[in-house]
């Protein structure tokens, strides 16, 4: 994992200083609301219906144990005593008192966290792939270049004040865990012909009102040139995006008006310029990055007689089985295995999390897993290096704390945004409709023949809960000022990256467990041995689920 | 006389700036003494003002630094101005007049910035402000310059990035 050095500890000390002196403007009169706005959200500090809500970031998902338990000594302190992780890996702190954010914002510095532009209109916290470094399909381990990208997007001079927020993640892997394609900037790892990194880069994804499949805009960048080339990207952004219409503000809108050639050429041209300056990555920089990402210190097990003993304890323990089958996942060395900790079990909102809950995952990742963890932007968090040996012990443990529901991937692991209870921008509530529909699906055994499903909620056209990209996706809508839920099908993150198309009329809440359980019966009677749901609505389309679901009852 | 911040000290602005013209530009009477003119102005009689010392250009966050181009290393000053301070293209138009174009006079920020933007303005190549409002409180403006002392990327005031440096 990164570690600060004394470079790191001087900018965000100066970061949190700065950020306290505008604090005390604002309180004070002597800066406006529309002056202090931005310069809050930059600090990660957004004012919701209820109370501020304060965005922390976790670069690129990694968290270590003395972070956790920092950040459980600031949700008792200063909040509720719980907080929430993101869509984005963050985490979010819902009922901060303003004037104990930037003492909020010095306790985390010490641990080096912060929420520096975690919103606002400028770059935000890189995010990548949770299995990053574990993954057995990685080409290239994403993080250091995540971390060189966290570095230079850092305070920024030139790109705080964009047309609009602007998202870069990247993946080094076969298969795509971060969504680059639906990101403003997509980053893709990947070798030449002659074994040497680069990147493919991919612009102008993007969910929210206008959904898009990112561009491609150039195949290969010689790793290099990371940072010149995102930094033409950004100048050409900057000066062209629009400024009118925050709606039309995003690159993808750019991008789509010049068309994704022209858009290309144009960045090309402004590279020419800037290609070869001092910026320009050399191998000891990237090498630097590099050696704060080398393997922990894995013993050399074996995976043989490892994967034995779990078969066996597998089959004395139907339980355990499928937590294993669908919370752990194959590790690129032998007698480690990467787990899933669910934070979603069925009445909790999801992603929310207690400080207890927080200092236990911290003690879990001490005892099992180098003191590490990831979150995910499914909203769940990850061991990344456990023993195969313990993962039985780790099991009992995890499920007596209530973090072993295997529904990883499955209908019941719903992605939702906070939505109306606490976000102002929402149309609808999201928690509830989640929650009813955990309720309508609690059948563990029925909801792990289903498989892979991915359900996804967002409270508003922000997307923040992906529901484009979900195969079965929930957008909150306002008709008249009663709240309707829109449904969608057959979207898909990932590599087959696809948006998802809308089934209908919009339902009510109460209707929403029912028209889930339609669509699924829809797949149920349709699916042939092989087939998961995103598959079976691929073959036969939309219209048996509209038909379905939009039957007169006779 | 109004005062600005330049080169981190508070001083009069001796110089006047002339608003966008409603007009042709070629027809605007330019007055005599230190005057900032529209870049449309500039264009549109350039032949007349390249022959004075006195003139500098200003730069709305709509045009591009492109239409002034090489034109800047002639000039006393360069302004570039913020309708709006959330604007941000201003940024980059300050890196390009330096860093494209050569341009090493006064660079000066116009308009709507406020005094928390100016450390990253002055990384940018800026280093005049002035402000819109004559009341702003100057002498806070000038201790922002210096909200961060230390950077990761490379900016016109230290080409080297962070990673460079790094011992
Ligand atoms: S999707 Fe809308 S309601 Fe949900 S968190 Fe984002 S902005 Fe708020």
């Amino acid at each position: 994992m990164y570690i600060y050095d004394q470079y790191d500890h001087e900018i965000l000390r100066q970061r949190v200083a700065q950020f306290r002196d505008q604090t005390e403007r604002y309180l004070a009169g002597d800066l406006s609301e529309a002056e202090f706005l931005p310069l809050r959200l930059q600090n990660g500090l957004y004012v919701q219906r209820l109370a501020p809500m304060l965005r922390i970031n976790v670069p690129y998902g990694m968290l270590n144990s003395t972070q956790l338990r920092r950040l459980a000594r600031i949700a008792r302190d200063y909040d509720k005593g719980y907080c929430h992780v993101s869509t984005r890996q963050n985490i979010q702190y819902n009922w901060p008192d303003l004037d104990q954010v930037p003492n909020i914002l010095a306790e985390l510095a010490e641990v080096e966290m912060h929420g520096t532009q975690s919103s606002g209109n400028c770059i935000r916290n890189v995010t990548s792939d949770q299995f990053a470094g574990v993954a057995p399909d990685e080409i290239v381990d994403p993080r250091p270049y995540c971390e060189i990208v966290r570095q230079w997007s850092s305070f920024h001079p030139e790109f705080a004040f964009l047309p609009r927020k602007f998202k870069i993640a990247i993946s080094g892997s076969e298969m795509d865990r971060a969504a680059i394609q639906v990101h403003d900037i997509g980053l893709q790892l990947v070798r030449n012909g002659s074994g040497e990194i680069g990147f493919k880069v991919l612009v102008g994804g993007g969910l929210g009102r206008t959904p898009v499949i990112a561009s491609a805009i150039r195949e290969y960048l010689p790793q290099e040139h990371l940072l010149t080339y995102l930094e033409a990207i950004l100048r050409v952004y900057n000066l062209h995006g629009r400024r009118d219409n925050k709606y039309k503000a995003r690159i993808k809108i750019l991008v789509r008006a010049m068309g994704a050639e022209t858009f290309a050429e144009a960045v090309e041209q402004e590279w020419q310029h800037l290609k070869d300056a001092p910026s320009t990555l050399r191998r000891e920089d990237i090498e630097r990055a590099k050696s704060y990402f080398t393997e922990p210190d894995y013993q050399n097990l074996d995976d043989a007689s490892a994967q034995a003993q779990l078969e066996q304890q597998a089959s004395d323990n139907i339980a355990f089985g499928k937590w294993l089958s669908r919370n752990v996942r194959q590790h690129r060395v032998d007698g480690y295995a990467a787990v899933t900790l669910s934070l979603k079990p069925t009445g909790i909102a999801p992603g929310d999390i207690t400080d207890t809950q927080l200092e236990h995952i911290a003690n879990l990742a001490e005892r099992y897993s180098f003191a590490e963890v990831r979150t995910t932007h499914e909203q769940n968090m990850v061991l990344a290096d456990v023993k195969k040996t313990e993962l039985f012990d780790l099991w009992q443990e995890a499920r007596k704390l209530g973090f072993a529901t295997p529904n990883i991937g499955t209908l019941t692991d719903i992605i939702c945004c906070p939505g109306g209870d606490f976000c102002s921008l929402a149309n609808a509530k999201s928690i509830p409709v989640a929650e009813a529909i955990q309720r309508q699906f609690e059948d563990l055994d029925y909801v792990y023949d289903l498989g892979d499903l991915d359900l996804n909620i967002s409270g508003c056209m922000n997307a923040c809960g992906h529901h484009h990209v979900g195969h079965i996706g929930v957008l909150g809508v306002d008709k008249k000022g009663q709240e309707f839920y829109q449904v969608m099908l057959g979207g898909n993150a990932g590599n087959k990256a696809s948006l998802a198309k809308v089934l209908g009329p919009a339902f009510e809440a109460e209707e929403m467990p029912e028209v889930v359980q339609k669509v699924v019966n829809v797949y149920l009677e349709n699916r042939t041995e092989e087939e998961l749901f995103i598959d079976t609505y691929q073959r036969i389309g939309i219209a048996p689920f509209k038909e379905r679901v939009y039957a007169k009852a006779s | 006389m109004p005062k600005l911040v330049k080169d981190g000290a508070i001083i009069e602005d001796t110089w006047q700036r002339l608003d966008k013209p409603e007009g042709e530009a070629a027809e605007v009477r330019v007055p005599e003494g230190q005057v900032i003119v529209p870049l449309s102005v500039w264009q549109a009689q350039r032949e007349q003002l390249q022959a004075r010392s006195d003139i500098g250009v200003w730069i709305d966050s709509d045009e591009s630094a492109y239409d002034l181009g090489n034109d800047a290393q002639s000039l006393p000053l360069v302004a570039v101005n913020f309708p709006a301070f959330m604007d941000g293209r201003a940024f980059s138009t300050a890196r390009l007049i330096r860093e494209r174009f050569g341009f090493n006079g006064e660079l000066r920020a116009v308009g709507g910035f406020i005094r928390d933007q100016l450390c990253y303005l002055s990384r940018c190549g800026v280093n005049a402000f002035r402000f819109d409002d004559d009341n702003a409180d100057l002498e806070k403006a000038q201790q922002s310059l210096a909200d961060f002392t230390e950077f990761y990327q490379a900016g016109v005031d230290q080409p080297q990035p962070l990673f460079r440096r790094r011992a």
